[in-house]
């Protein structure tokens, strides 16, 4: 049943014009971003080779492109979270999901597992772009690695608070601009705090991030995605129950 | 242990009804029970009780606001009722939701259709969602299309498709899991005669072998499709019966005739079965008579053998209009005005 609901999502998403072209436009900006970096990286590289322990490609490239998609995602994702949940009750499709013989669970689950799908095919576009470097050089294997699995944990957080926002509304677009809000709020309250130990460091995304964005893969930082991201789809469901209770 | 089986096998044997009753009274299979909703402060229903047997077409008719669309949304399930219970094919909806509502098939009030998708995938989709086995899904598919007749439309995408189509793959997404109960929120609405014409067959159809409850504020519907009928006013049931019957609520059966050499006035009167006869010319006769009774043909037979010479027998046949204004203006004057 999630996997059906899953690929409903999928395939709703792929009907959609407006879905390809976000997809092109997106491509384009990775593609720029990836040749800049790869042009300046050429261009200091004599320089880098004097250095004792000159950092190597994968980490002048492949970390900087992997940021860049995190904070380019953060603005994306609460585009597709916003028809997740607020479109259906808007169309009034909801009823049919509600009247079917399935749970909460399925309904909340298959929406996650159907956008976080399509978002995997974005992401992976990334890797696919740096190993086209292997051509020439060798790669840091294990910090890309790293990286796809910290962006990947990242947009699973971003679509489960971007879902259950969705979920508190019945306009897409103020469900779209919730969501910025609070990805924002947080991204910006973790570069605004001054003290390293602030606890705003501790809520955002972002900055848990940042670790796998050096290669680190920290234990901590895996179990606060999996807790965020379980914590907002229990949130979903919870409220999806409520739509029963409440009307 | 023999024994014991045995005992229990007498027992179930003793307990199940003769083959004979089972067969005249058909098994229910949507039952509710006392449900009650409100919505903050404002109770929505209350304490309504509906049964419905296999076979059967139930009209929910009421003004807009009744309560019609809260009921049905809480015999789907979409809605939690606040106090009462909902069976379905003798499943609890409370209790075992996810069992009961596969039994369920629901067009809400706004079909609920992904418009991006063509009807071939949404109707697959709606299948599968409901547990039509993949291996299924083709010929229920192919069956429901026909007798929804979208054949024509099938690789269409929904939106492009006109206003009654749209309504009937709605309607083809709540009968494609040949579900034993089938729940249409006005199916009607928006449609054109024919379109009409057509999903009231096709309604008429499904109620043959499912059981169908409809809501409605068209009465023609209710004549023509339902056969049994519940009238809800505020949040209410006031009303229950076979829409057959409903017609002679409050109304005193009869008819007016005309005969050019009519007998005295006490003459009529004394016909078997008639109540009061009016005169309304000298040849014009409004004739009353107990609604279980037709005394027509009696008096059709005294006419021949008198030669009263009888020119016109028309019934006299108040519209479901007037009989629902007259069982609604009833019930405002039992229970006072509307709050």
């Amino acid at each position: 049943m999630i996997r059906l609901i899953a690929l409903r999502e999928l395939r709703s998403l792929y009907a959609m014009p407006s879905t390809w072209f976000v997809l092109a436009v997106l491509q384009f900006i990775f593609a720029w971003f990836f040749l800049a970096r790869l042009e300046a990286f050429l261009e200091i590289q004599p320089q880098l080779a004097q250095l004792a322990n000159p950092p190597g490609v994968t980490l002048t490239v492949a970390a900087p492109l992997f940021y860049t998609a995190a904070l380019l995602l953060m603005m994306l994702v609460p585009m597709f979270t916003m028809r997740l949940i607020a479109e259906e009750r808007r169309n009034q499709t909801l009823a049919l999901l509600l009247s079917a013989p399935l749970s909460g669970r399925h309904i909340v689950l298959g929406k996650f597992f159907g956008l976080l799908g399509f978002l995997l095919m974005l992401i992976v576009s990334l890797p696919l772009m740096l190993y086209t470097l292997a051509l020439g050089t060798s790669l840091d294997h294990g910090l890309l690695l790293a990286n796809c699995i910290g962006l990947l944990l990242l947009t699973a957080s971003y679509v489960a608070l971007g879902m259950y926002i969705s979920a508190l509304t019945t306009q897409p677009i103020i469900a779209a601009i919730g969501a910025l809000a609070v990805l924002v709020g947080l991204w910006l309250a973790d570069i605004g705090a001054a003290a390293a130990d602030s606890p705003w460091h501790l809520l955002s995304p972002l900055h848990h991030f940042q670790s796998f964005n050096a290669g680190l893969l920290d234990s901590a930082d895996v179990a606060f995605f999996v807790l965020f991201t379980t914590f907002f789809l229990l949130l979903t469901m919870k409220r999806l129950h409520n739509n029963r209770v409440y009307g | 242990m023999r024994t014991h089986i045995l005992g229990y096998i007498q027992l179930n044997l003793q307990l199940q009804p003769p083959l004979t009753l089972s067969n005249t009274s058909p098994e229910i299979t949507l039952s509710a029970r006392n449900l009650s909703r409100r919505f903050g402060s404002l109770q929505v229903i209350h304490d309504v009780t509906l049964e419905l047997k296999r076979g059967e077409v139930l009209g929910l008719l009421g003004h807009n606001g009744a309560g019609k669309s809260t009921t049905l949304q809480m015999l789907t399930g979409c809605l939690l009722p606040d106090s009462g219970e909902i069976e379905i094919c003798s499943i609890n909806l409370r209790r075992h939701p996810t069992l009961a509502k596969a039994h369920l098939g629901y067009l809400p009030e706004t079909p609920p259709l992904y418009r991006e998708l063509c009807v071939d995938d949404y109707l697959t989709f709606a299948a599968r969602l409901r547990g039509v086995k993949s291996s299924d899904v083709p010929g229920a598919l192919t069956h429901t299309l026909q007798r929804c007749g979208l054949d024509s439309v099938r690789k269409k995408i929904i939106s492009t498709l006109s206003k009654g189509y749209q309504q009937r793959v709605g309607i083809a997404q709540a009968i494609i899991h040949n579900p034993a109960v089938i729940v249409l929120d006005e199916p009607t609405v928006g449609l054109d005669p024919t379109q009409i014409r057509d999903i009231r067959t096709l309604i008429r159809e499904l109620g043959n072998a499912h059981s169908v409850i409809l809501s409605t504020h068209l009465l023609t519907e209710v004549e023509s499709v339902c056969d049994r009928v519940e009238i809800m006013q505020h949040g209410r049931l006031i009303y229950g019966d076979s829409s057959v019957r409903m017609q002679h609520y409050g109304q005193i059966s009869g008819f007016i005739i005309s005969l050019r050499h009519p007998p005295a006035l006490n003459e009529l009167e004394a016909i078997h079965g008639v109540t009061r006869v009016e005169q309304l010319s000298t040849e014009q006769f409004r004739v009353f008579h107990t609604p279980d009774d037709n005394s027509g043909s009696l008096l059709l037979s005294m006419a021949a053998q008198h030669g009263w010479q009888l020119e016109q027998l028309t019934p006299l046949h108040a519209t479901l209009e007037d009989v629902f204004v007259k069982i609604t203006g009833d019930e405002t004057a039992k229970t006072g005005a509307p709050k």
